[in-house]
């Protein structure tokens, strides 16, 4: 019983991390951006020329390090828990991306977006209730 | 129109990856033994496999298609619409991996369609 209760909480702390993360990093690689400004010359010469002011940026490698965590948090929560109850949980990074984008960076999100999100949540939701395995050995299983 | 390129390669290129280190690590088989040398001798016959670096190419195509795009839009834009890899995944684990999809995953899919489109539009 009270090992059922360490696993039930050692798996909503890694969703907690994963809900986080992801969301984080991505805000962190978007304000990364918007200090190297907007990619307009897709010329070898001004990718090159961006991709070392992208380099030079210390969000970009905290979003990458962010990322590296939630991949890390992902991976760890997968040898014990579903896929299936695992991949519906972290949609709600969706919700968390735009809170952060609003806190962190300052963007409007406005009541039409937050409905998108809202909808692509509820869609992630219902892949999340199906089968994680369709192929032949799951069907003998 | 730059946008919507640069969304493209984020879902294809990034849902192609997937699928391609998918079918490298289906090739290898299950990994059991996880001691240090056992780890190195998996990564060694990782890399051996040209799906894996098909695979790893087109997921860093994908990152720095992301990267350009979220120097053009917000990250309460870019993210939620990068939801349609659950579409390409499905498309692709159908087509590429022969898997099958059930009638709820397929809804499950038009709903995510439906919140993108949303979230498209809600874009100025």
């Amino acid at each position: 019983m009270r090992e059922s209760h360490g696993l039930h909480l050692k798996t909503y702390l890694f969703i907690f991390f994963i809900a986080i993360f992801a969301p984080l990093g991505n805000t962190l690689l978007g304000k990364g951006m918007r200090s190297v400004g907007q990619v307009r010359d897709f010329s070898p010469a001004a990718l090159v020329e961006t991709l070392i002011r992208v380099i030079n940026s210390g969000y970009i490698w905290l979003g990458i390090a962010s990322l590296l965590a939630f991949f890390v948090a992902y991976m760890l929560v997968l040898t014990w828990a579903d896929y299936s109850f695992v991949q519906p949980a972290s949609s709600f990074s969706y919700a968390v991306v735009a809170i952060l984008s609003y806190w962190l960076l300052g963007e409007v999100v406005t009541p039409l977006r937050w409905l998108g999100i809202l909808v692509i949540c509820i869609g992630v939701l219902i892949v999340g209730r199906t089968h994680p395995k369709t192929t032949e050995e799951s069907a003998r299983a | 129109m730059r946008e919507s390129v640069l969304l493209f390669l984020i879902i294809v290129a990034g849902t192609g990856g997937e699928l391609c280190v998918t079918r490298a690590m289906k090739a290898i088989g299950e990994v059991t033994d996880f001691r240090p040398m056992a780890l190195l001798r998996f990564i060694a016959q990782a890399v051996r496999v040209g799906w894996m670096w098909l695979g790893v190419g087109l997921m860093a195509l994908a990152f720095f298609s992301l990267l350009a795009m979220l120097s053009i839009e917000n990250v309460s834009f870019v993210v939620p619409v990068t939801a349609l890899h659950y579409v390409a995944g499905t498309i692709g684990a159908v087509l590429f991996l022969k898997e099958r999809i059930t009638p709820q995953r397929w809804i499950g899919v038009l709903v995510v369609c439906l919140g993108v489109t949303i979230v498209w539009l809600s874009r100025h």
